[in-house]
């Protein structure tokens, strides 16, 4: 053994990250999290979205977020030394660079000003004197050169000079990488979704040069819901659930489905009872290249068919875009495409038409679009019915003065708090009383009232207890069975839409990656989650 | 090729309104080329520096600056100093500007303060802010001028014994710089007097502009102005940098108006800041700029457009209709006018942005 060995062995890893733990709010979102990296190792962090990655890697970088919230447990190293970072600009300066999901690039800036940007190179000139550092003179060619040197880090070619807003995403992606490995003592980059955005080329170049970088001594942390970049590329890979490393794996000893089940977990199987053969009813919606631009759920061409009387599951990981359909074909978002509801094609961005044409939406965004959160249950429930179908009201001298008829609005009221067991002092409670799951009740009760054909329910059971889950599900497929309401269930949580649905399409990118029954294993709608279409495709057959 | 023609089209549609209203109201007028050359370069010379004054804020992201009225005053008050000292001549044009700085620096500093509190409001709280820093304006020289402040010129103290004269003659101090390297050239039979001086100073201020985008400062400013979060997580000084870009705006606007008055001749001490920040805003978008985009080119078209529009359309309205008020109201109309239709078109340009970015979200399917 020479002297050098025993150096390399002895000495510490590049990064420890030892039994680190947070809470936010007496809430636990990590736990117990413990691994190491060394200099030039690809690490993969993979979890389904709430496992704790980003809270992990706030943590890493000195997010103020963290600290606000009451700090964290455990410790990180960095080189052997602790590291606890007040802000991210003492990770930087620590050798950790970051590139996020969003581009914080600048528009208007040519690459290299982007990747020197508050670095740049600058000249003396005697105005220094009086005015202070900052009107140094840029020294331009001196830019361009320490640009050029980072972009060839990464062994692929863009223009120095081109501007930002002109760039295509792939491109847009490298110089966020190119600026944070053109820092001298960058030694660690952590990668948060970095192909999410790139087209499948633009990743494998990516990944080849995230390969060269490593072998150039970097670092890296590589997050991404694509589990085959993950096992193509990282050294080893540590499987994030419920704030917990659930599995630290290598690559060559397992597999991309292994992976899938490990970040899905086994959780409680739901009651798959629902196969009701459906080979032979007619569609009510026909969905095709449906975009909708919703902030943050942007859908980019999605296309589905719901059949009359079943229950239609659309799942998918947060931010991909399953809660803009919904929200698309209602009107309530910027929309395009096309949809035949019923035979008839529907305009879209014109909410009144849709509900006029029996179809309902109870949204996910409960508080906001959801309820009148000052009115009474009993408003609630009728507003919407009294606004598009003209219910609820008495008419004088043939329709000229219409008065509200408050005593339909409360029987009404008074019929679905007891069908749906809504917990309230009276029909003239004020719905902001009410506690979350007997709010969702009063939206169901505001959709049933219309009566309609189809009935769109996002996020039906998010923040809401588990007694008010079971009711809200439970009624959902009674309403099915009993009036044949075709419905279409958007939900983060897989099992949930299992336990009620027929069948289960699921949306990456703004696009399906599958439709599967209900009865399919859930790590088969993991992998779908995950983009991994065809290998979800190679296990079905 | 269509495409690149409707693009400039558009993006210079209002310049070229007003070339076009210019080329109706000109042979109206019945003025002679020699007597618009001279009115114009003139004008240029008067103004240009004000306007140049509103660039650095527009580069730094923070809009119309409103808030140069507020380097107006300063430079005013910096006047009526030199004016009690009779000091005359180009020296005291200088002293009216250095004692204008540090109250320029000063009030740029509040103002800069007041707006990083009013982000993404910066127009309508700079001119706001105007207003307010008028009634202190009025205050300090209404009330403690001969009575606090030493100011004893009868020629400026009204007669009760404190308080400035609402009309000042800038005596000595008229057109000494314009007159300081006077250039004269024939047009016709019309001798066309060129200050060559106020020119080069006004050349000189272009080259620090050109100069200030290229220095770290500059880049910074051009960074915040993009994205100003962008430019936080960078470890760029956001509101320090916006403070400093206020600053400039407001002491350059000082030094404009010290040069604007000296060519005017006579300062209505309680009105001629009024309009000063109106009358270099709309100029500045009659040239081309937006609210977030403007370059030096578009100073020197504003310029000359608007005061060709402000000496033609007078006499155009009295040979039309008879009535010199007629012009009047026009120029009133199109400052105000065109101030509000640069808003809304920002506006309309913003949404545009937006609809295309939404276009991009169809997927590749829908072509």
């Amino acid at each position: 053994m020479t002297l050098e060995n025993v150096v390399r062995t002895d000495s510490p890893p590049l990064l420890k990250i030892d039994g680190v733990g947070k809470e936010y709010f007496g809430n636990k979102v990590l736990e117990e999290v413990s691994f190491t990296l060394e200099a030039g190792e690809i690490l993969g962090l993979v979890g389904e979205n709430g496992a704790g990655k980003s809270t992990l890697m706030n943590i890493l970088f000195g997010m103020p977020v963290i600290a606000r919230t009451g700090g964290y447990t455990g410790r990180i190293e960095i080189n052997g030394r602790e590291a606890a970072f007040s802000s991210p600009f003492d990770a930087i300066d620590a050798g950790i660079g970051m590139v996020h999901q969003e581009f914080s690039l600048l528009p208007g800036f040519t690459v290299t000003e982007n990747i020197l940007l508050n670095r740049e190179s600058t000249k003396y000139n005697p105005l220094v004197e009086v005015f202070g550092e900052r009107i140094r003179a840029l020294d331009r060619a001196d830019m361009t050169k320490r640009a050029k040197s980072a972009i060839s880090k990464l062994e692929f070619h863009i223009d120095s000079n081109t501007v930002a807003a002109e760039m295509p995403v792939g491109h847009k992606q490298f110089t966020e990488i190119a600026r944070e490995i053109s820092r001298d003592n960058t030694k660690l980059l952590v990668l948060d979704e970095p192909t999410a955005v790139l087209t499948e080329s633009e990743a494998e170049i990516l990944i080849r040069a995230l390969r060269n970088l490593a072998v150039k001594g970097i670092a890296m942390v590589f997050i991404s819901h694509r589990l085959e970049e993950v096992v193509d590329l990282c050294d080893k890979i540590v499987v994030l659930r419920d704030g917990r490393v659930v599995r630290e794996a290598e690559p060559k000893n397992t597999d991309v489905y292994q992976i899938a089940s490990w970040m899905v977990g086994r959780k409680i199987e739901g009651d798959h009872s629902r196969r009701v053969d459906r080979e032979d009813t007619e569609p009510i919606l026909e969905v095709s290249h449906l975009w909708v631009d919703m902030p943050g759920e942007t859908v980019r061409d999605v296309s589905f068919t719901v059949q009359r009387g079943e229950i239609f599951g659309i799942g998918g990981l947060a931010g991909q875009g399953k809660l803009g359909i919904a929200n698309g074909i209602m009107g309530l978002h910027p929309a395009g495409g096309k949809v035949v509801f019923d035979g008839k094609s529907i305009p879209l961005n014109d909410p009144a038409h849709v509900l006029k044409r029996d179809m309902a939406f109870v949204s996910e965004d409960r508080r906001g679009v959801g309820l009148l959160l000052d009115e009474s249950i009993d408003w609630n429930i009728a507003f919407t019915s009294m606004q598009v179908q003209g219910r609820f009201l008495k008419s004088y001298l043939g329709g000229l003065i219409q008065w509200r008829d408050d005593e339909a609005m409360r029987d009404a009221a008074d019929r679905y708090i007891e069908l749906l067991e809504i917990r309230c002092t009276s029909h003239r409670q004020r719905a902001v009383e009410l506690s979350g799951g007997n709010q969702q009740k009063v939206c169901l009760a505001k959709a049933f009232v219309i009566g309609p054909k189809l009935l769109f329910v996002s996020e039906p059971t998010r923040g809401i207890d588990i007694g008010a889950k079971k009711l809200v599900l439970d009624t959902l497929k009674r309403v099915n069975e009993e009036q044949g309401m075709t419905v279409v269930v958007t939900s983060s949580e897989l099992e949930e839409l299992r336990a009620v649905c027929d069948r289960i399409t699921i949306v990456d990118s703004g696009r399906v990656s599958g439709i599967r029954p209900a009865n399919c294993p859930a790590e088969e709608f993991g992998l779908l989650m995950m983009g991994a279409q065809d290998i979800a495709a190679a296990v079905e057959r | 090729m269509m495409n690149r023609l409707k693009q400039f089209l558009i993006s210079n549609s209002v310049p070229i309104v007003f070339v076009g209203l210019s080329a109706l109201a000109i042979p109206i007028s019945g003025y002679s080329a020699g007597y618009l050359v001279q009115e114009m370069i003139t004008r240029l010379a008067r103004n240009s520096f004000l306007v140049l004054s509103l660039l650095i804020p527009i580069m730094a992201g923070m809009g119309l600056n409103f808030g140069m009225v507020l380097g107006a005053m300063a430079g005013q008050i910096g006047l009526i100093f030199a004016i009690n000292w009779s000091v005359v001549g180009i020296p005291g044009l200088v002293l009216a500007s250095l004692i204008s700085m540090p109250i320029a620096v000063f009030l740029g500093f509040v103002c800069g303060n007041v707006l990083n509190r009013a982000k993404g409001r910066e127009m309508v709280t700079s001119y706001i802010l105007g207003f307010f820093t008028n009634g202190v304006y009025q205050f300090v020289v209404l009330y403690a001028m001969g009575n606090i402040l030493p100011v004893t010129s009868p020629q400026l103290i009204l007669s009760r014994g404190y308080g400035i004269r609402n009309a000042v003659t800038l005596t000595g101090l008229r057109l000494a710089l314009d007159r300081a390297m006077n250039f004269q050239f024939k047009l016709g039979d019309f001798t066309v007097n060129m200050p060559i001086g106020t020119f080069l100073l006004i050349g000189v201020f272009c080259l620090f502009i050109l100069w200030f985008r290229g220095t770290k400062l500059g880049q910074d400013m051009r960074a915040i102005g993009q994205d100003m979060a962008a430019a936080d997580s960078a470890g760029i000084a956001v509101e320090r940098t916006r403070v400093i870009a206020i600053i400039i705006s407001t002491v350059l606007a000082a030094f404009g108006q010290v040069i604007f008055l000296q060519n005017i001749g006579t300062m209505n001490t309680y009105n001629s800041h009024e309009q000063t920040g109106m009358f270099s805003i709309a100029a500045l978008l009659i040239g081309g700029a937006t609210i977030s985009k403007a370059s030096i080119s578009n100073v020197f078209i504003g310029v000359t457009l608007f005061h060709l529009m402000f000496v033609v359309s007078p006499t155009a309205g009295k040979e039309l209709i008879g009535q010199a008020q007629l012009g009047e109201y026009f120029r009133v109309f199109v400052s105000y006018g065109i101030i509000a239709a640069a808003l809304v078109l920002h506006a309309w340009k913003r949404l545009r942005e937006r609809q295309a970015s939404r276009r991009g979200l169809r997927g590749e399917t829908q072509g």
